[in-house]
């Protein structure tokens, strides 16, 4: 159990059966009177957030949390199935991964993180590369990036792309956002 | 700490000294004596929501106060001091478990006349330190001079918070919301103060003649930091006890540590101590306003 002046950024904590992971915490206390503790913390379930306020007595749980390193080896029908440094194989649904199903690559290194044994997020590489398959071709000579075009990715994802991007470019996405980032090669 | 974060945060430290030294200026130049009375205390004062270190058999002094009334008691007329205090879990941007307190006593003053003392050093510190009383915290045009908003607590409750704690006392609601509503909703323009606690919410004050639901105790907010706090001291030993074997039959049941009741101080009391004044004034906030600081970390040395 954690007790509240035990909360710090970056904690997991479990309430009522959920693991949440605090995102920012700040203490505050009138001199003669009881401490305030306001916590804003993501749900690691949903991934929604939520801010609290809680006072001096409260307690919460150490959420089951274990988080493994895995590559990525090879998809099977809804499942992708990863590896680990012993080649032990572990599946894991397309609905946990996500949008980053599509980011995903061969031999790819990730952050599995399992809760009470059931994977619950996995984190990728920031940026990844990947090949655009099919966008319609830019103005000549546009070079502003504040105007984009959507572009399909190799796996079928749509992205937004600025126009001077071709068909067959290499990109870099954010994997936190699903994002363009910038070009790789044409 | 490194090398290059102990540099950077020079200037703030020349702020700090000239803050202690403008203070001591102002008291010496008015009578007070200095006085140091000790850190380290076999039994410190009982209050609901503040937390003692424990320093091998004994404990970290929270505040002066006790020994500060008994020199008081004793006879000193006009006193202060300013030195480390220590407060367990206490951690935040306005937080350190280890602070620096100026605490000021006068006999034969009550709350009132240490608030005229209050705004006396503070324009007197500001003076001498930014050359003048305008300042400029977080963004916001602050006027230390000449108006400060006094507001009683009822006041500000019914007007941030919709509800009476003078009334009926809820302690639960009055400490969430001072500091989720009725702090939010003070004035950053000038300071503020905040007077006549419920009784309840001050241990340690007098109650208010002809209105005996309220305490008198005031605090003072600036950029709405909580920066002094003051009373009218509660001289009845009587009283003094009574408030302390509640103090300590609530902490025992919320779980936290009872430390004996000072029977030293009872016993100066008991002597017979006249009216008295005094105030806490957190310096470390007092610098980080001087000096622009967002956080009690750019305002202290070593504070981790």
């Amino acid at each position: 159990m954690y007790a509240v002046g035990d909360l710090r950024k970056g904690l997991k904590i479990e309430i009522e059966g959920v693991p949440y992971l605090i995102t920012e915490y700040s203490f505050l206390k009138p001199g003669k009177g009881q401490a305030v503790y306001t916590v804003r913390m993501k749900n690691l379930l949903t991934g929604s957030t939520m801010t609290k306020s809680y006072r001096s007595n409260e307690a919460f749980g150490e959420p089951n949390i274990e988080e493994k390193e895995l590559r990525f080896s090879y998809k099977e029908n809804d499942d992708f199935v990863f590896v680990d440094e012993n080649y032990e194989q572990f599946s894991i649904s397309a609905e946990v991964l996500g949008n980053s199903k599509f980011f995903l690559a061969e031999d790819m290194k990730v952050n599995a993180m399992y809760f009470n044994g059931q994977p619950i997020e996995v984190t990728l590489p920031f940026f990844v590369e990947k090949k655009i398959i099919f966008t319609e071709p830019g103005a000549r000579g546009n070079t502003a990036t504040n105007v984009t075009k959507p572009a399909t990715i190799e796996g079928g994802y749509e992205i937004h792309v600025p126009l001077f991007i071709n068909q067959g470019d290499t990109v870099r996405i954010d994997t936190r956002t699903g994002d363009y980032a910038d070009r790789v090669s044409k | 700490m490194t090398p290059e974060s102990l540099s950077h945060m020079k200037p703030a430290l020349e702020i700090r000294s000239k803050v202690l030294q403008a203070v001591r200026d102002f008291f010496v130049g008015r009578g007070f004596v200095e006085v140091e009375t000790p850190v380290r205390i076999p039994d410190p004062a009982l209050e609901l929501y503040i937390d003692a270190e424990p320093s091998g058999g004994a404990y970290l002094r929270t505040s002066p106060e006790l020994h500060m009334k008994r020199l008081l008691a004793a006879g000193y007329e006009r006193i202060f001091q300013i030195g480390p205090c220590f407060r367990r879990g206490e951690r935040g941007r306005l937080h350190n478990p280890e602070f620096t307190m100026l605490e000021w006593y006068r006999l034969n003053a009550d709350y009132n006349d240490i608030l005229m003392d209050t705004k006396m050093l503070i324009s007197s510190v500001a003076r001498k330190v930014l050359g003048g009383t305008s300042l400029t915290y977080k963004g916001v045009q602050i006027e230390l001079m000449p108006v400060w908003e006094c507001l009683s607590v009822e006041e500000a409750f019914l007007l941030h918070a919709g509800w009476n704690p003078v009334k009926k006392y809820d302690a639960d609601r009055f400490d969430l919301d001072l500091v989720g509503k009725v702090e939010p909703g003070l004035s950053l323009k000038c300071p503020v103060v905040l007077k006549d606690y419920p009784a309840e919410a001050a241990a340690l004050a007098r109650r208010k003649p002809g209105m005996e639901e309220v305490a008198e105790r005031w605090e003072l907010y600036i950029a709405g930091m909580e920066i002094v706090n003051a009373f009218s001291e509660l001289t009845d030993p009587v009283e003094q006890r009574r408030r302390f074997e509640e103090c300590a039959a609530e902490r025992a049941k919320a779980g936290r540590d009872v430390y004996r009741l000072d029977e030293e101080f009872l016993k100066a009391l008991e002597k017979g101590m006249p009216d008295a004044g005094g105030a806490a004034l957190g310096v470390d906030r007092l610098v980080m306003l001087l000096a622009g600081a967002d956080s009690i970390a750019g305002v202290r040395a070593f504070c981790s």
